[in-house]
């Protein structure tokens, strides 16, 4: 083997230097490597939370950092609860989740199972599929916003085209019936890819005999696909389900830049309405209270999909 | 393989699956296609309608991108010499003048300094971390993959406000060494965990031999395990600069100046009146571009990555 740089800078290692790195037990050499990253993800991580949990007590304001802070108790956690405009952001959220995941879902799988018939250049255009969810939605969304507009917008003439409809007649992002799906549409376009590559690989992890196996037995291909495929791929597809759903509960980059919430306040989701509170009216520990409020409900939820999802893959 | 197989699709349902999934593919890139157009059109021609697919190409919206401008009037406009370059010729028809360079630049370059930086460090860490967490009894090694999940529960504008005020009182606001440090302990659970993922997947053999051979654990990490998780670690890399490249809700709270990079800055350049369209498809077009093309060269590394280590081959 010939010498690497790396090598040549461990034989300039100081001798006494060099002996007591080789001399290091597994044990210390563990914690060594390991502690540089439980240090960063403590700070990172672990504090912050600790901190915000603090923080939800009190009357903390983050601009007046030399005003006396007072130790409320539960007082932001009980008027977050009792707040009918949560539960609006709530149903806001609700509404841009349940619709974006159902459409990622459908189009997704369709897309996965189409592709695992494996025509020719399958590969090809996977890549091509996959290329939007791989960009900045910051930058991505701020130009949908170009796309959705009356008149010059791509996406209104598209509709033109396709139905007739004036492109002028209608906003996207203006409309208070239509924002809420103009949201619902850039997100699928732009994660339907992630749903559909795990479910391409829940149906590549299909054996083939499993089918031979079926043809012998002469089931038809509506009941194969009932009876084996569908049931195969849905941990898969629960799980592209979690993660979705995990970054789509606290989705903010995309739909900031859409409908900044707007119009009124009907896309108004949680994560917007949390950096309106924190950052713009410097609402510090009722935010704080917001935030754990938010953490709790989506690690509940998370907790008891997962354990369903569990339940799936051992039958 | 045999010449005719029950599990293979027939040529038919084969070719009607072609054609609808290059039709969605289609569909899906237009906006893609819209983005990069749009950046070589002049302002009217992005804002005419019918949409213009057919258009004189124009470099109008780079030069925008990349200078600042100001108005100038008939008067003042007769007493200019000529123009000095093909930038200052095109901005003066708009009649104005180049005042000077525009933020992009610096905007881009914080993207590379934070997003190489913080990949850099993620897979410094994340490497060795991974090592004993494959090889060693570590404690809080089953709760991993729980702790990466939960870390990723929090939404980043929670997670922003003791951030905010801690970078405040150490000084580590707007700084490309906060958003670095920012960046890696967000990506840095996720990168433990597909790296564990990879040097599992080495056999232990290879080590041993090298221990019996008379290396020390040390040398056998560096000699044997590194070079065979070559692979993994460059996936791993690459997935962690593509987050931090795209990352926006800490950049836009936690940067204003010195260190704020490009995607909280591209929806901010505006022209006469509104949004520059050209400019910002021009701006967005170099900004997505690297990925673009890291994606398409490299898919199958990256697969792993993006479903969080769900998904092995």
């Amino acid at each position: 083997m010939s010498e690497s740089p790396i090598d040549s800078l461990a034989r300039a290692t100081p001798p006494a230097l060099a002996g007591r790195i080789r001399g290091l037990s597994d044990r210390s050499i563990a914690w060594l490597f390991v502690s540089p990253t439980i240090l960063l993800l403590l700070a990172i991580n672990i504090f912050p939370l600790i901190w915000t949990i603090r923080l939800s007590f009190t009357n903390f304001a983050a601009n007046k950092p030399n005003a006396e802070v007072k130790w409320v108790g539960l007082r932001n956690y009980e008027r977050i609860l009792t707040d009918p405009d949560i539960w609006q952001t709530m149903q806001a959220t609700a509404h841009f989740l349940f619709w974006s995941l159902f459409f990622q879902v459908v189009i997704g799988f369709t897309l996965a199972w189409l592709i695992n018939r494996k025509f020719r250049g399958n590969d090809f255009v996977t890549t091509l599929i996959v290329l939007p969810m791989m960009l900045s939605p910051a930058v991505v969304g701020n130009f949908w916003t170009f796309l959705y507009q009356p008149q010059i917008g791509l996406f209104n003439y598209a509709v033109e085209f396709l139905t007739g409809i004036p492109a002028s007649s209608f906003s996207m992002l203006g409309s208070v019936a239509l924002a809420p799906w103009a949201i619902v549409i850039v997100d699928t376009w732009m994660w339907t890819p992630f749903v559909m590559l795990i479910c391409l690989a829940g149906l590549r992890s299909i054996p083939d005999y499993i089918y031979e196996a079926a043809e012998v037995d002469r089931a038809s291909k509506w009941r194969q696909f009932w009876t084996m495929t569908i049931p195969m791929v849905l941990p898969f597809l629960m799980l592209a389900v979690l993660f979705r759903g995990i970054e789509n509960f606290k989705m903010f980059d995309l739909v900031v830049q859409l409908t900044g919430g707007g119009p009124g306040d009907t896309t108004l989701l949680t994560s917007i309405e949390l950096k309106r509170e924190a950052f713009e009216k410097w609402r510090t520990g009722y935010s704080s209270a917001y935030a754990i409020i938010l953490f709790v409900t989506v690690f509940g939820l998370a907790s008891i999909y997962v354990k369903a999802l569990n339940k799936v893959k051992e039958r | 393989m045999s010449a005719f197989s029950v599990t293979e699709p027939s040529a038919r349902s084969k070719g009607i699956a072609a054609v609808l999934v290059f039709l969605y593919a289609f569909i899906t890139l237009l906006p893609l296609l819209w983005i990069i157009s749009t950046g070589f059109k002049t302002g009217p021609d992005s804002i005419s309608y019918p949409p213009k697919v057919i258009f004189t190409p124009s470099i109008e919206g780079y030069v925008n991108l990349f200078t600042s401008r100001t108005r100038i009037n008939e008067e003042d406009r007769a007493t200019l010499s000529p123009p000095a370059n093909f930038a200052e010729a095109i901005v003066r028809e708009r009649d104005m003048v180049i005042t000077g360079p525009s933020r992009f630049g610096e905007r881009f370059l914080n993207s590379v300094i934070i997003g190489f930086g913080s990949t850099f460090l993620s897979i410094f860490l994340g490497t060795l971390a991974a090592y004993a967490f494959s090889r060693f009894r570590v404690p809080l090694k089953d709760d991993l993959m729980f702790f990466i999940l939960s870390t990723r529960m929090m939404p980043p504008i929670a997670v922003a406000i003791p951030i905010f005020l801690m970078f405040r009182s150490l000084g580590l606001s707007d700084t490309h060494l906060g958003m670095i440090l920012l960046y890696t302990g967000v990506n840095i659970s996720l990168a433990v965990w597909l790296l564990k993922g990879f040097i599992d997947e080495i056999p232990r053999e290879y080590e041993e031999a090298a221990l019996i051979d008379g290396y020390t654990r040390f040398q056998a990490f560096r000699k044997v395990v590194l070079p065979q998780a070559a692979t993994g670690i460059a996936s791993t890399a690459i997935f962690c600069l593509i987050f931090a490249w795209n990352e926006y809700a800490f950049a836009v709270l936690l940067t204003s100046g010195t260190a704020q990079t490009a995607p909280p800055f591209i929806p901010t350049i505006i022209g006469v009146g509104g949004q520059d369209w050209p400019a910002v498809a021009a701006g967005a077009t170099i900004f997505l571009l690297p990925v673009m093309i890291f994606t398409i060269l490299l898919r199958k590394h990256l697969l792993r990555g993006i479903t969080f280590g769900a998904v092995r081959k």
